[in-house]
């Protein structure tokens, strides 16, 4: 299983980076987006799928999965949708201000000539 | 006592701003004026010197320390800069005028540099030696730029700032490389002492050219003498102190310092040798080309800078003969002091002359002017003196180390080792050459200033002879080039006698040096020369303007100031150029350099380092409705690749979201399920609000261009990534220290989930930051949201 997880994995890495090198702005930050996605599934696939009970203790098992990358992983998410939400709305905000999506025409003022 | 000598300068530099500022009716120079003088007659006083050094502890741990030591060498040049210290800040009393002058700043300028050069030739710790000389560096950069209104000022002093520093910095590293060599000490007279059996050593050579590199620059030798004209601009006390007497010989000072360490080389006398004899005879050749006064002396500057340190050179053979040679070839080393002394004063005197022209007829063109004899007696007699003495014409100081400079030159000739009987011959044929344009320019000098019909129109002012106080100095510095030519052995036993053998190491010790300067050795070849100079000289001078087109014959393209120009405007345009190249302000190509330089280094880690043995022992096997949930983020992902509009990409985004906390619940992970499924949908709806605020923007969308470059790049992002997982996840090595927290997280932590017991037990500290991050967020998108800039500031954007 891991080995397939770690190929899902490797796509939704590639189309994040294919995504983030595109030129609108909304694209790229749904590339950032590809990309905690991916990198959430490694820490889960890393850690080991092998079967056991969920980390709850009241369900009684002989085996439990790994509780520590779970513990990881919502940290990641949590901080992850906080920088998203600032990106949207930095991009939202730079819209209003510049009237353009387009990154490439997003080019700070040459100093000198 | 010493340590204090030293840095007396530097702690009076800062009083000078109060005074100047504070005390207007008295010129700030006459109070500097007194701490030059209390220095010179605190150094006179240690005639006969008995050589001693002092230490205050600095940084110990480091074995560097304020090292000073004074030998004969230190003490010629510590009576050269405050002797003629004292009298620059004498002459600049009355040159600079106290109304409409910076006093404050020239003054701070000139103890700074003052005391750097005192520091420079008195420290025995090569560290501390290399800050003062960066600080003469720096203290003549400001005092060149003095006038910093001026462009040939700033030129100027950032050429000499540019060259020098280089210099600077190849010394340091050569100092680095010796302490290296000699096992983590700084003190010179420890090298001295070690030095015997470096020669083998390989970093014995780069130290030794690194050194000579610093020596080279600093004291104006071929082809970094280029900056010495145009330090010219700074006022003319500057330029006779700095740019004549102590901080151009600051190099020569290091060559004669190093001489016992490197002599043995035999590169290092052909370096040395000739080296100076290339700058004699270069610069002594374009000196007489210089229509102005100043320029004119300092190419003279030059080229007898390369006269003292050929001499330097021809000394350095003292280490390699027999004993008899031993003694002729010391000669060349008290020659080559004799002259620096003789040097110093004629050359001070002879700037202080042309300053005294520059202030009283407003220009310094020597095509302008003429006549001035009858106008400036005074100034003329000094200008005649020091030009005769620098023409080396009896019976002036310049003349007694003329006829050395040829008597070691013939010596050099005479020598049958180090292929010197080849090449030597060379030698006093360059020295007699360079001798006789020095004569031409010599009289050029005066010639073109004072002689002549007197031209009034061209002058700016009506001249007339300077006041009292400004000849004072020139004055002084003349009768001493009388006096040092007529009883020259004043100088001999006291001061010349322990500076040469500081420069040879006691290399005659036993048999002791002595000195004696005579007038008359009889009918010697030296003679002959002399009388060949004044003869072919004159003949020169005479013949002048029917040869001068000789020098329009140089293609001016291949002047050593183009190439400095054109190899500055290079570096800057080529570096410029680069940069853009590489920066171009797209966020995509930095994307682009990030992911490549990423995977380069990934590819290139995994090609050596690992071996593919994988092993999959652990893996759990793949059920269907696994397979199933792969299958939809794989359509998932792609969709949000290929879609065309941005709103079909934002709800495959969250199909990509919703299917991952689906597999969050197949592996059994439900508060990451919760949180996924939460979190998922309220970005979802962000990126739909950001979306619908983009009416323009949506209605004419294009989808995403194909790009080759984009697609490879990705593709092997994700390939490598996948990669490195697998590789890792076959490497498994310890097990996870999970059992410990299911084990405690009901026994020690009172609690049933264990993912949420380590959240707030186990790891606290990452939640509470995590906490703020989300804080930081929101306050972030409120301020975004709240502040705007008022209309007509914003900048907009092409």
């Amino acid at each position: 299983m891991e080995i397939v997880m770690i190929v899902v994995i490797g796509c939704l890495f590639a189309g994040a980076t294919y995504l983030i090198l595109s030129k609108s702005l909304l694209r790229i930050i749904i590339g950032t987006g590809l990309l905690s996605h991916g990198a959430h599934l490694l820490l889960l696939t890393m850690g080991g799928l092998k079967k056991g009970a969920p980390p709850l203790l009241g369900v009684q098992a002989e085996q439990y999965v790994d509780p520590v990358p779970q513990a990881l992983i919502l940290t990641a998410i949590v901080i992850s949708f906080g920088v998203t939400a600032f990106l949207l709305v930095l991009a939202y905000r730079s819209y209003q201000e510049i009237g353009t999506d387009n990154i490439e025409r997003m080019r700070g003022k040459e100093d000198h000539d | 006592m010493l340590n204090w000598a030293i840095v007396s300068p530097l702690i009076a530099a800062l009083f000078v701003p109060f005074l100047s500022k504070y005390v207007r009716s008295i010129h700030t120079g006459w109070f500097v004026l007194p701490i030059p003088v209390l220095l010179f007659s605190y150094f006179i006083q240690h005639l006969p010197l008995k050589p001693y050094g002092q230490t205050i502890p600095w940084i110990p741990s480091l074995g560097m320390d304020f090292q000073v030591y004074m030998d004969g060498l230190g003490l010629l040049f510590s009576l050269l800069i405050t002797g003629i210290g004292s009298l620059v800040v004498l002459y600049s009393i009355y040159y600079l005028p106290k109304e409409k002058e910076k006093l404050g700043h020239f003054y701070v300028y000139l103890l700074l540099f003052m005391g750097a050069m005192l520091g420079v030739v008195l420290s025995d710790n090569a560290i501390v030696l290399y800050l003062f000389w960066e600080l003469t560096s720096f203290s003549s950069f400001l005092l060149i730029g003095y006038w910093n209104e001026r462009d040939r000022s700033r030129y100027g002093a950032q050429k000499s700032m540019l060259i020098t520093v280089f210099g600077g910095l190849s010394l340091l590293g050569g100092f680095l490389l010796l302490s290296i060599m000699s096992g983590g000490t700084y003190s010179i007279r420890g090298w001295i002492d070690m030095a015997g059996a470096w020669p083998e050593h390989p970093l014995f050579l780069p130290a030794m050219l690194l050194i000579l590199l610093g020596a080279f620059t600093k004291s104006a030798q071929f082809p970094f003498y280029i900056w010495l004209p145009d330090a010219m601009e700074a006022p003319t006390p500057v330029s006779a102190y700095l740019h004549s007497a102590t901080m151009v010989k600051a190099g020569i000072y290091i060559v004669a310092r190093f001489t016992p360490i490197f002599a043995v080389s035999p590169l290092w006398v052909w370096l040395v040798m000739g080296v100076g004899m290339a700058t004699l005879c270069w610069a002594s050749f374009h000196a007489a080309r210089q229509t102005d006064l100043k320029g004119l002396l300092a190419y003279s500057t030059v080229s007898q800078l390369g006269l003292i340190m050929s001499l330097l050179g021809a000394g350095a053979l003292a280490f390699h003969g027999d004993l008899s040679d031993r003694r002729l070839y010391t000669a060349a080393v008290i020659a080559a002091v004799f002259h620096l002394i003789n040097h110093a004063t004629f050359k001070g005197s002879l700037f202080m002359a042309a300053g005294i022209v520059d202030h009283e007829t407003g220009t310094r063109d020597i095509r302008r002017l003429g006549g001035l004899l009858g106008i400036m007696p005074v100034t003329f007699t000094v200008a005649v003196i020091g030009s005769l003495s620098m023409a080396g014409i009896p019976p002036f100081n310049g003349f007694l180390s003329k006829e050395m400079f040829f008597a070691a030159m013939v010596q050099v000739a005479n020598a049958d080792w180090l292929s010197l009987e080849v090449w030597g011959a060379l030698f006093p044929v360059l020295a007699w050459v360079g001798s006789v344009f020095t004569f031409l320019y010599s009289v050029l000098f005066v010639g073109k200033t004072f002689f002549g019909a007197p031209k009034p129109s061209a002058w700016p002012k009506q001249p007339h002879e300077a006041p009292a106080g400004m000849l004072v100095a020139p004055v002084v510095l003349a009768v001493l080039v009388i006096g040092f030519g007529l009883f020259p052995n004043v100088l001999s036993e006291t001061v010349i006698a322990p500076a040469a053998d500081a420069v040879v190491n006691g290399l005659l010790r036993g048999e002791g040096l002595s000195v004696h300067i005579s007038h008359w050795h009889g009918w010697t070849t030296e003679v002959w020369m002399t009388i060949g100079v004044i003869a072919v000289g004159a003949l020169l001078y005479k013949t002048f303007p029917s040869w001068k087109r000789v020098y329009g014959a140089f293609p001016e393209q291949l002047s050593l100031n183009r190439l400095y120009d054109a190899s500055v405007r290079h570096m800057e345009e080529q570096s410029y150029r680069l940069t853009s190249a590489y920066m171009t302000g797209y966020v995509r190509t930095y994307f682009v350099y990030i992911f490549s330089a990423m995977m380069a280094l990934l590819i290139a880690t995994i090609a050596l380092k690992v071996d593919w043995g994988l092993s999959f022992r652990h893996v759990a096997e793949v059920g269907v409705h696994e397979l199933i949930l792969v299958l939809a983020a794989l359509a998932g992902t792609v969709t949000t690749v290929a879609a065309k509009s941005r709103l079909v990409a934002i709800i495959a985004l969250g199909s990509v979201g919703y299917t991952v906390s689906l597999f969050f619940v197949l592996f059994r992970a439900p508060d990451l399920a919760l949180t996924q499924l939460v979190i998922e949908t309220i970005s979802v709806s962000l990126f739909l609000l950001c979306f619908y605020h983009l009416p323009k923007l949506s209605r004419h969308e294009k989808g995403v261009r194909f790009r080759l470059g984009n697609a490879i790049l990705s593709l092997g992002v994700g390939a490598l990534v996948s990669v490195i997982a697998l590789l890792a996840y076959s490497e498994k090595n310890f097990a996870s220290i999970a059992q410990y927290h299911i084990e405690n997280a009901y026994e020690k932590a009172a609690g049933k989930n264990i993912v949420n017991v380590i959240l707030v037990d186990f790891r606290g500290f990452d939640t509470l930051f995590e906490i703020c991050v989300l804080a930081i967020a929101a306050l972030g998108i409120y301020a975004l949201v709240k502040l705007k800039a008022p209309k007509g500031e914003s900048g907009k954007y092409e």
